[in-house]
């Protein structure tokens, strides 16, 4: 399973250092802040440097060449690029040594942007001075390296892709079609997520469910595709290549090997409760479908609601019902893991003075979705909750939840709302031409393709009135009618409409549950302010997280529409099979190793090992660290007593050497030396 | 020369690369602006902080030591930040019997999407330092 592979490394780094110092002018970033030249005179003068080198860019092309050709020609053996974060270019400056011939853990770079120019951009000395202090420790540290070997190993050709809406179905189906095994795993007892709740989709109005079931039947009809729904992930172990997943499936109380599903159950059930699939529009019984296009069309007993009378276990015509059922424990290894767990809509009960839960005829966006939806709560025909009166007037509130700067709602752009509102005005209208529909906005977002187009011929040729300004409050009217209380802001004077039933459009949030997957994942470190999670990098690495090996697709990572859910999802996909189509994957040998003659066998180190690496040698008296499990964390270098063991490339003799340059023996001696 | 009058203090700080390493870049990245004395190590985990990081960075003159790390919970190596917050403040307390002042040793948390924090608390840290004075090793009062 694990491979080593010897790195090409001409010099074998016991050579005394000869370091070569290349700072980048990265155009103005660097550049207009500090006098790089000097820089480079500066870096001249520090020990073991023989030569310093400037260049506009040191990332591109020509940039790396001049390292490549200073170590082709002999003229140094250590790396130091004084440039941008290592978080951003540190594997290009490798990869650069490594051409070169030389062993690309012989490399170190100093950030003089991120934590230099850039927060120090109008502190000329200062900044100066901060650069310089890095360069040098850096220059200390390159010269106390180690060439290391790189680790290889195998990538399991199998997915784990967590969340079965629209992302993780287009994922599945990607990543299965080009020969990968999939494992989509979902909580709730069917796939489709959010989207299979839709009734129409903008800016084409194409049906929801005409385009979202033949993806649902197909993943249960793709025999690499292992389909787990009510299920959940509850741990993750392991790393990229190899993550060691143990899933738990909730009982169903029913055989689904027995059961035919012909509803019998469902029909003669005595206890109703709410519908979650119509947001509690319509009941359901304990024992039922979530919905009838539902895949798998397994049936599920609420035990939450059951209250055991026994009637569908006795009348079940194949005797499938088992109340007895448990959970069951699933354990998979995969290599790869896509996160598309998407998002929670934003909770309007908080937004008090907009009255949902409490005005009868105020409901949110995806309840009218479940309105305007042919197998809906009403089949189609959109009734107000007080008196199933179909309404004259609706207003859309927009907002409701999104760009919210009190504390009560989320500060993002929601992104969706003003599309799906346009929608559900034009989708009513297309029916009901005689109603009046206003719809109050802040400002009409249509950002993607073909949705300004599909905004101006909804506004123009559907009569929907577009209102600007924001709805103060909403109130009940003695008839069930609701009062909506707004300013316009284009005429500059408030408005007060007296409607028959009001939608609020209410914004995407992250998934209450966010914080236990990020737990699960190990993606914790990987979470926005927001809450949702983050990608590796907002534009280069969009579906990457910092975890290697698992990846983000859709509304997890924070709003998005359909189109642009659905390229994460391939995006995603196209990056798993990246690393499986390879095979292997090199592991960063930043593992720590047990120095055996030191060692005093007090096992303090085994029980601090967060991942089990340590074990103890009972002939040797000693402890030994397995360098896969090891994750190169370094918990155990700082604490062992005996000083015995050390890590690869962050061990006491590359830290302290930085630690004691990073403060110049004669500081304000050097100050006057930057003037 | 102002640095004459004025006593601008060297600070470094050890920050775990997941979070804290990356809240700083993300924080120079949206250019927040501080005082130009922060130097940054990055150490793979808040737990690969050695006290004898901090004390030899006190010796070698540092005024000031900042360690930071992910959030308790957010740690990319589980728990490795809560090994290093166990081991903190005895570290202060050993360094106030030896007469340094524990304020020059801060240890925070800093998420990766923490820019705003972490300029926050170095711009505060930095001015603490400056009404400390220098650190005594460095011949300082």
């Amino acid at each position: 399973m694990v491979t080593k592979t010897k790195n090409l490394n001409k010099i074998n780094g016991r050579d005394p250092p000869k370091i070569g110092v290349y700072i980048c002018w990265c155009g103005i970033n660097i550049g207009g802040v500090v006098d790089v030249p000097k820089l480079c005179d500066y870096a001249r003068t520090l020990p073991n440097v023989v030569l310093a080198s400037e260049y506009k860019f040191m990332c591109s092309d020509i940039g790396q060449g001049m390292i490549m050709e200073d170590i082709k020609a002999g003229k140094i053996n250590r790396v130091v690029v004084s440039a941008c974060s290592p978080r951003m270019h540190e594997e290009t400056f490798r990869r650069a040594c490594e051409e070169g011939g030389l062993n690309k853990f012989l490399f170190e770079q100093a950030n003089i942007r991120e934590h230099c120019t850039w927060v120090t951009m109008h502190d000329v000395p200062g900044a100066t001075r901060i650069a310089k202090d890095h360069i040098r420790m850096a220059v200390a540290k390159v010269g106390a390296l180690k060439p290391l070997e790189v680790t290889t190993v195998k990538v399991e050709p199998s997915t784990l892709i967590v969340g079965a809406g629209i992302a993780g179905i287009n994922a599945a189906l990607d990543l299965a079609n080009s020969g990968y095994k999939v494992y989509l795993v979902d909580k709730s007892p069917t796939v489709g997520g959010h989207m299979a709740h839709l009734d129409k989709t903008f800016p084409t109005m194409d049906c929801s469910s005409c385009i979202t079931t033949p993806k649902m039947s197909e993943v249960a009809r793709n025999p690499n595709i292992e389909l787990m729904t009510y299920s959940e992930v509850i741990s993750l172990d392991g790393y990229v290549g190899n993550f060691k997943v143990r899933i738990e499936k909730y009982p169903h109380y029913i055989d689904q090997n027995i059961c035919t599903g012909c509803g019998h159950c469902t029909d003669i059930c005595p206890v109703e409760c709410a519908n979650e699939f119509d947001l509690g529009m319509k009941p359901r019984k304990a024992i039922y479908l979530s919905f009838p296009q539902a895949v798998p069309g397994e049936y599920t007993i609420d035990m939450k609601h059951c209250i055991r009378c026994g009637i569908c276990q006795e009348t079940c015509p194949t005797a499938a019902v088992r109340y007895d059922d448990k959970p069951e424990y699933v354990d998979i290894t995969v290599g790869t893991i896509i996160l598309a767990t998407g998002y929670d809509p934003y909770d309007a009960t908080r937004m008090g003075q907009y009255g949902y839960g409490r005005i009868k005829n105020v409901i949110n966006a995806l309840q009218m979705e479940r309105l305007l939806s042919s197998y809906g709560p009403t089949e189609g025909k959109v009734k107000r909750p007080s008196d199933l009166k179909e309404p004259e007037s609706i207003v859309w509130v927009q907002c409701v939840g999104s760009r919210e700067f009190t504390g009560k709602g989320r500060k993002y752009c929601s992104r969706v709302c003003c599309m799906y509102a346009t929608k559900q005005a034009r989708s009513y209208k297309e029916k009901h031409p005689n109603t009046q529909c206003f719809i109050f906005y802040i400002d009409l977002r249509a950002f993607g393709k073909g949705y300004e187009e599909f905004y101006n011929d909804t506004a123009k040729n559907y009569g929907i009135k577009f209102i600007r300004g924001r709805v103060a409050e909403l109130l009940e009217a003695g008839n069930g009618n609701v009062i909506v209380r707004a300013e316009d802001t284009t005429l500059q004077r408030p408005v007060e409409l007296e409607v028959d039933m009001v939608v609020l459009s209410v914004g995407l949030e992250p998934r209450s549950d966010i914080d236990d997957i990020a737990r699960i994942f190990n993606v914790t470190a990987s979470k926005t302010e927001d809450g949702f999670l983050m990608e590796a990098h907002p534009k280069l690495r969009p579906v990457d997280t910092l975890t290697a090996g698992i990846f983000v697709a859709g509304n997890v990572v924070g709003p998005k529409d359909i189109p642009d859910t659905v390229a994460q999802a391939k995006a995603a996909a196209s990056s798993a099979s990246t690393l499986m189509s390879r095979g292997e994957v090199e592991i960063i040998p930043y593992y720590s190793t047990v120095l055996s003659h030191k060692c005093a066998g007090c096992k303090s180190c085994i029980s601090l090992c967060p991942f089990n690496a340590i074990t103890f040698n009972e002939i040797e008296k000693v402890a030994e660290i397995n360098d896969i499990l090891c994750k190169g964390c370094g918990t155990c270098v700082a604490d062992c007593p005996s000083k015995a063991i050390i890590q690869n490339h962050f061990d006491d003799i590359q830290i302290l050497p930085m630690i004691a340059t990073a403060i110049p023996k004669k500081p304000q001696a050097e100050e006057v030396e930057v003037e | 020369m102002s640095s004459q009058e004025i006593f601008d203090p060297y600070i470094l700080g050890i920050f775990c690369n997941w979070c804290s390493y990356a809240g700083a870049d993300g924080a120079g990245t949206s250019r927040m602006q501080r005082p130009a004395n922060l130097r940054i190590v990055r150490v793979m985990c808040g737990g690969r902080v050695d006290p004898q990081f901090v004390i030899n960075a006190l010796m070698n003159g540092a005024d000031g030591v900042m360690v930071s790390h992910c959030h308790p919970g957010d740690c990319h190596y589980i728990e490795g930040n809560l090994k290093t917050v166990r081991k903190m403040p005895l570290l202060k307390r050993y360094l106030e019997q030896f007469g340094i002042n524990p304020k020059r040793v801060r240890y925070i948390f800093v998420s990766a999407s923490e820019g705003v924090v972490l300029t926050e608390i170095a711009k505060e840290f930095s001015q603490e330092i400056i009404e400390l004075g220098p650190n005594p090793i460095r011949g300082g009062n």
